[in-house]
């Protein structure tokens, strides 16, 4: 964005307005911005609203708005439920598994193909394209492929005598799930991480090199710190990603067995759709947003401030 | 995106780079090219050959996918709904971006930083309400209930990838425009639309891909088997053929096949576009 735009000079409109332009001025304004207002409004504001006025009800969904008003009982039943508590868990550990684990591994990747290797272009073509793969077919593969009974992986492993349950032990759920997630996302973050790359000019790094830095120290001391503002937004993007993640999970293992891989999203459309606990379940969407939402604030305002203003939401109107 | 390459310097052997460059490749390509042979197996082969190629090759997994009417009734819907969901989108931001890039007037930019936070708002957070407002409306089972909810959401970034690219557009532009008596539709049908061509097709890429793959919301909307998208249509496969793993196999490959294709057409648009809503938008 910043690099884009000229600065607010270059929208106010200079040429004069012919005689009677106006009212006309005001009507193209109304005619071109309404469509996209309403469609706005109406589908993304609207529901976002009534998801926190219906958490405060005891709702099944029907008969227009919710009546039965129970403040913040929903609330206080979803913090003291196990199963909300291991959806934080599973938040926190793959949150953690991704920072510690992917992200790093997307940075390393990156750095390879950075280097003058003949056919990079076909690595990253290939390393790129699990992420435009549906979810859905993602998840269904790797149930194949992960089956515990004639599954490829431990026909695989059966080689070794390794075989594991994977996603029907309560124990290798979690790295199993982290697994997929990292096929299907890691290229992502590679791209993210090569375009970062490419911004920094090759002069910083020639420098260094000339004063007879090693590799690992002109990574470590010239570009992993330029890469900070581009590390930052793929963590923030990571965690926000991981607060909402659904269509893996509800393909891979439904959140079990027994709730062990259950995220936030699959409970609340477990009590949504399943058990038709509408209000229930609002509270839940609204716990998720206020984490996003407090999460990328606090975000922004502790780890992202020193980078690229307004970079990723421009939230207060900060461009 | 300026393409800076590393500097000259002594060739260093490049063979470990690319020992690990193989590694990570076998990662994604293996459960792809299993998933392709597995396809042409039978079940018996599948367990007793799993990882040889098919002998003999069976193709009925394949043909029999192929031959079926839901197959092809699933890729229509997923395609339509795809192409509505772009037209719409790209449409109406187009509109919206134009006038929060070349017109000055009070409550702009409040209105912009609404859309701006759209991009807070996690999709599934709104699903319930969602459903029950197109429940009312009438929208279950009908593909413009997917297609304007879509639309919706993708609203934020794209008005933020095209406004920032109409802004950068010279007002002199402009101004010649309105002194040969352009209206101010005209200037943006005729003049801006087509210079922003490439941040057009950028936004298009990202909302075929994001449309095509999604699945949270066709699952809720789409009761009606007619009207189900192909990642409904998978999930279901594997339900109904749990015991058949080749067949779902070969499913999974021919569902793949068009994703992988549009990949392979729009690759730099799709990775441009993702990596500028990533660090941009």
């Amino acid at each position: 964005m910043t690099t884009l735009t000229r600065g607010p000079e270059a929208v106010t409109l200079p040429a004069p307005a012919p005689a009677g332009r106006g009212r006309g001025r005001a009507v193209t304004i109304a005619l071109f911005l309404l469509p996209a207002l309403v469609l706005f409004l109406l589908l993304v504001v609207a529901p976002i609203l009534v998801a926190g006025y219906a958490s405060a009800f005891k709702w099944n969904g029907f008969g227009g708005l919710p009546t039965d008003f129970v403040g913040l009982d929903n609330f206080t039943r979803l913090f003291s439920s196990d199963i909300f508590a291991t959806d934080l868990a599973h938040l926190a550990v793959l949150v953690l598994f991704s920072v510690v684990i992917q992200l790093p591994f997307s940075l390393a990747v990156a750095m390879l193909l950075n280097q003058r290797i003949r056919g990079r272009a076909v690595y990253r073509l290939v390393f790129f394209a699990p992420y435009v793969l549906s979810e859905v077919i993602t998840g269904v593969l790797f149930s194949l492929i992960l089956a515990p009974d004639g599954g490829m992986a431990n026909q695989f492993l059966s080689v070794f005598g390794l075989e594991s349950e994977f996603l029907a032990d309560p124990d290798t759920v979690m790295p199993a799930l982290f697994l997929v997630m990292t096929w299907k996302y890691f290229g992502f973050h590679m791209m993210i991480y090569l375009a970062g790359r490419q911004g920094i000019p090759n002069e910083l790094i020639e420098a260094a090199q000339i004063d007879g830095a090693t590799p690992w120290e002109t990574f470590r001391h010239v570009t992993l710190p330029l890469l900070g503002p581009t590390i930052r937004i793929s963590v923030f993007l990571s965690v926000i990603y991981t607060i909402q993640l659904f269509d893996l999970v509800w393909i891979l293992t439904g959140g079990g067995p027994s709730h062990s891989s259950e995220t936030m999203a699959v409970t609340m459309m477990e009590f949504g759709f399943k058990r038709s606990q509408v209000g229930y379940a609002n509270a839940i969407s609204v716990v998720m947003f206020v984490l996003s939402l407090v999460f990328a604030l606090v975000y922004q305002r502790a780890v992202m401030r020193r980078d690229l203003e307004g970079a990723t939401t421009s939230m207060g109107g900060r461009r | 995106m300026n393409h800076g390459r590393p500097p000259a310097r002594r060739r260093r052997p490049t063979l470990p780079l690319h020992v690990i460059a193989w590694i990570v490749g076998a990662f994604i390509l293996v459960p792809i090219v299993y998933a392709l042979l597995g396809g042409f197996k039978s079940n018996s082969q599948l367990s007793g050959n799993p990882f040889g190629l098919p002998d003999p090759w069976v193709t009925s997994n394949y043909t029999d996918v192929l031959g079926s009417g839901s197959f092809w009734r699933q890729v229509w819907n997923s395609t339509f709904i795809a192409v509505a969901t772009t037209v719409v989108m790209v449409g109406l931001s187009a509109l919206a971006a134009f006038v929060f890039a070349r017109f000055a007037f009070r409550g702009r930019e409040a209105l912009f930083t609404l859309f701006t936070a759209g991009l807070m708002f996690p999709f599934a957070v709104a699903i319930l309400p969602i459903f029950v407002l197109l429940r009312t409306f009438g929208l279950l089972d009908d593909p413009l209930g997917v297609i304007l909810t879509q639309a919706a959401f993708g609203l934020p970034l794209t008005i933020i990838i095209l406004r920032g690219f109409f802004r950068s557009i010279p007002g002199e532009v402009e101004e010649a425009a309105i002194i040969d008596g352009c209206s101010p539709f005209g200037f943006f049908w005729r003049i801006l639309l087509p210079m922003a061509r490439p941040a057009m097709a950028t936004v298009s890429v990202l909302a075929v891909v994001g449309s095509w793959n999604n699945f949270m919301l066709p699952l809720v909307v789409f009761s009606d088997e007619t009207s189900w998208t192909l990642p409904l249509g998978i999930q279901q496969f594997q339900g109904q053929y749990a015991a058949d793993t080749a067949r779902i196999l070969a499913y999974l490959i021919l569902a793949m096949l068009p994703a992988l294709g549009f990949y392979a057409i729009a690759e730099r648009h799709l990775v441009g576009g993702l990596t500028a809503g990533a660090t941009k938008g």
